[in-house]
């Protein structure tokens, strides 16, 4: 059984419809990339996905043991993020909002769990900067810290080297390569890099001017 | 001067307005703090409008208590702005914008032409911008102003984790299975509730100073969201009560006063903050 399923999937906003027939299986330690122009309903399929978007048609099911709350997302950094008043730890340690229950402040094992999270993507030295005085590698990295603690199952990431210089870029892609090899975690990456996306994915899910095709690229 | 203020601390309706004024510096900066963060400034000017509008359809329909029908329609329309930003076809800054003048307008018109009070501009004038002297406040105002208080605080140090993830990262908080929403109508339905107890002590056209002057302050030293709330709510505290004292012992407006005094704290703050990342 896959962790996640998309079954039939039709994507779009009011009336319009951006892709149909989407049918995705991900499995553990799989890594996908989307790839695809833009405005073709790349990220509109990873919100729906999330759940932050209701689909027009299809279904989406989560399977073995994944639940709702296991899934880490890296989403697009907004204007507002980019120079809101938060420190490393502040913002890590938000990766765990899904787990909370029903208790007000986080654990601390939560805390420890944190700081090896930070210290797995080398920013436990920067745990007590502020977020907005980071150069965009870090605040990646951040955010990727904040989304492995909320799993170790399966990542979401939207463009995760938007806007960062080549050598970063290589950087960002080997931790990534890493938490995949190492930790099993599952990858689905959208990307404007199609020779990374070939170098690192196990599978390619391309979004044509009208029709998703998926592509198995090795076992 | 001393001897004016020490003549006015005997009286309680002046201790009232002391009390009543820190418990809404301390609610209306914690939610400063979410609302700048969150590009809502502009929601509390609303909201402040809209509680003008309802006072006015209260007093024309001669209600005993006007809150019960203030802090219901206030709180609608918080509750109508703040949801579904995004999905609605007018957005954000001009639903607020729409909702606040129609609000303004429709009050102003209702209290011309139906209003039976001899000083209509003098009415119409405290309840924009305050009253020209200190207000009076009963002891049942400050007791529901305690409440409110109190419950703010409460709130926000229950779901302080929660608050700063969602205004952080709501899509984040979503995808891992929080119910933002909640916590926005949560927010929304706070907020409407202070600005109609902060209305009488500043006015409605100067209630945002109160809302974003603390954070924006606070922001301009400090770099992590705990150091920020906590410096916003300082900061607010130390404004209001400078202004209060102050408008007693030079016979100013008091609303006006205290918004001058977030004024020069802000531009103090800015300074400091400017020497800092230089220095």
């Amino acid at each position: 059984m896959a962790l996640l399923k998309c079954e039939d999937l039709v994507l779009g906003y009011d009336n319009t419809v951006l892709a149909s027939d989407i049918n995705i299986e991900i499995g553990t330690g799989e890594y996908h990339c989307i790839v695809g122009e833009n405005g073709t309903g790349k990220t509109t399929l990873m919100k729906t996905i999330l759940g932050l978007k209701e689909p027009l048609s299809g279904r989406i099911i989560y399977g073995d043991g994944l639940s709702k709350n296991e899934i880490g997302y890296l989403p697009q950094q907004t204007d507002a993020q980019r120079d809101f008043p938060a420190s490393v730890k502040e913002i890590v340690l938000s990766g765990f909002q899904g787990r909370l229950g029903l208790r007000p402040f986080y654990s601390s094992e939560q805390k420890k769990e944190a700081l090896a999270n930070m210290e797995r993507m080398g920013i436990s030295d920067l745990r007590d900067r502020s977020y907005r005085e980071l150069s965009g590698g870090q605040q990646q990295r951040v955010l990727l810290a904040r989304a492995l603690c909320a799993t170790e199952k399966m990542l979401f990431l939207d463009e995760p080297v938007a806007g960062l210089d080549p050598q970063v870029t290589v950087d960002m892609y080997e931790l990534i390569n890493r938490l995949n090899r190492e930790d099993k975690t599952a990858i689905i990456m959208i990307t404007h890099d199609i020779d990374a996306a070939r170098k690192y994915a196990t599978h390619l899910i391309r979004f044509e001017s009208n029709e998703v095709v998926t592509e198995c690229l090795k076992n | 001067m001393f001897e004016k203020l020490i003549t006015y601390l005997q009286f309680p309706f002046v201790r009232y307005a002391f009390i009543v004024g820190i418990l809404i510096a301390v609610c209306s900066a914690l939610l400063g703090v979410i609302l700048v963060l969150k590009r809502y400034s502009f929601i509390g000017d609303g909201l402040s409008h809209v509680a003008f509008g309802a006072i006015s359809v209260a007093t024309v329909m001669n209600l005993t208590d006007n809150m019960l029908f203030v802090m219901p329609a206030t709180v609608l329309a918080a509750v109508f702005l703040l949801k579904g930003g995004k999905s609605r076809k007018v957005h954000g800054d001009a639903a607020i914008a729409m909702v606040s003048v129609s609000a303004l307008a429709i009050g102003y018109l209702l209290m011309n032409v139906f209003s039976a009070s001899s000083n209509l501009t003098g009415d119409i004038c405290s309840t924009l911008f305050g009253s020209t002297a200190l207000i009076t406040l009963s002891m049942k105002d400050v007791i529901v102003c305690l409440v409110a208080a109190v419950i703010t605080v409460a709130v926000f140090i229950i779901f302080y984790n929660r608050i700063f993830a969602v205004t952080f990262d709501e899509d984040f908080s979503k995808a891992s299975g929080v119910r933002a929403e909640r916590y926005n109508l949560l927010i929304a339905v706070i907020i409407a509730v202070i600005i109609v107890i902060a209305m009488n002590l500043i006015g409605s056209l100067l209630i945002s100073a109160l809302v974003v002057f603390p954070a924006l302050s606070a922001m301009c030293i400090f770099r992590n969201f705990r150091a920020v709330t906590v410096c916003a709510v300082i900061f607010s505290v130390v404004c209001v009560l400078l202004g209060l004292i102050l408008s007693i012992i030079f016979s100013t407006p008091t609303g006006a006063t205290i918004v001058t005094c977030d004024l020069a704290g802000y531009l103090l703050f800015l300074l400091c903050g400017k020497i800092r990342t230089c220095g």
